[in-house]
């Protein structure tokens, strides 16, 4: 149970990296915004995931706050979103217009003086 | 949210749904099944669905009927899978040198008219691989869209993005 719940938190700990990870590499704010939800809102789940193994008594209240972050970080994304697509500001484009298009998976540089962290 | 969707007034059956809900809450907050638990659980349901009265709206979208229980089950469902598979995703192209995306923003079409059913419809988009609802204008959802492949309609952003769950949160959301 406890060697269970330690993997639950590292899975957590891992994708709140990633989140992180992902808001340095993202290009622009629209895909800024869904590197943080996503990554961040599973972490989340596993962590609560993890603390309920540990403090099985708790199971509850985890199981409220899981729903609440369920519904409302979406929401706060959407919303950001929104207003940043309100104000005008386009989806950020590969560089050049074959990368867009003919070669999904080629390994184009997108951002060349990024590279590789 | 500046779309009008005229949500009609919830019936006796959503008020009873609040109710439920709001008991159900009090209990996993208190954590007891004893009688004191159960009779402070129904009257806090009772007394915050009276005060919410007829602002309650935002629930007559739930279908009372009873396979809705079964659709939900199966719309969680889906939804743990496209959230895991989401972040595996997303993850997959976070740590590739390259980064490999093609941003765009498409249009999805939408049947559900509540307007709960649409918050949900477009929380699901947000969670799930490489989308991420902007805006909801009548029935029509705006997507950012990560990897769009070129040359996409509304239609098939609709099959590619929102059929699957639009066709589970039908089962218990108008």
């Amino acid at each position: 149970m406890r060697l269970l719940a330690d993997v639950f938190l590292l899975i957590g700990a891992a994708f709140a990296c990633l989140g992180a990870l992902g808001l340095v590499r993202m290009p622009d704010v629209y895909t800024r915004i869904q590197a943080g939800t996503k990554a961040v809102t599973l972490g989340a789940l596993a962590f609560l995931i993890g603390a309920a193994l540990l403090f099985p008594q708790w199971w509850a209240k985890l199981l409220c706050i899981l729903g609440f972050i369920l519904f409302t970080s979406p929401v706060s994304s959407s919303t950001i979103a929104r207003a940043i697509h309100l104000s005008g500001i386009k989806p950020w484009r590969a560089p050049t217009p074959e990368a867009s298009g003919q070669a999904p998976m080629s390994p184009q540089a997108a951002k060349p003086a990024e590279g590789r962290r | 949210m500046d779309d009008i969707s005229a949500d009609p007034r919830p019936s006796i059956g959503h008020y009873l749904f609040s109710v439920l809900v709001l008991a159900l809450l009090w209990l996993l907050l208190a954590g007891s099944l004893a009688t004191a638990e159960l009779i402070a659980a129904l009257a806090v349901g009772i007394l915050v669905t009276a005060i919410a009265g007829p602002r309650l709206a935002v629930l007559s979208g739930v279908r009372l009927s009873p396979l809705a229980p079964w659709h939900l089950l199966r719309y969680l469902l889906t939804f743990f899978t496209a959230l895991v598979a989401a972040n595996l995703d997303m993850a997959r192209r976070v740590l590739s040198p390259s980064l490999p995306l093609r941003p765009a923003l498409v249009e999805v079409r939408t049947r559900l008219r509540s307007s709960l059913g649409r918050m949900l419809l477009a929380n699901s988009i947000t969670l799930t691989p490489g989308t991420l609802a902007v805006d909801i204008r009548g029935d029509r959802i705006l997507v950012h869209w990560v990897d769009c492949p070129p040359g996409t309609d509304l239609d098939r952003a609709t099959a590619a993005i929102s059929d699957a769950f639009e066709r589970h949160i039908r089962g218990f959301l108008e």
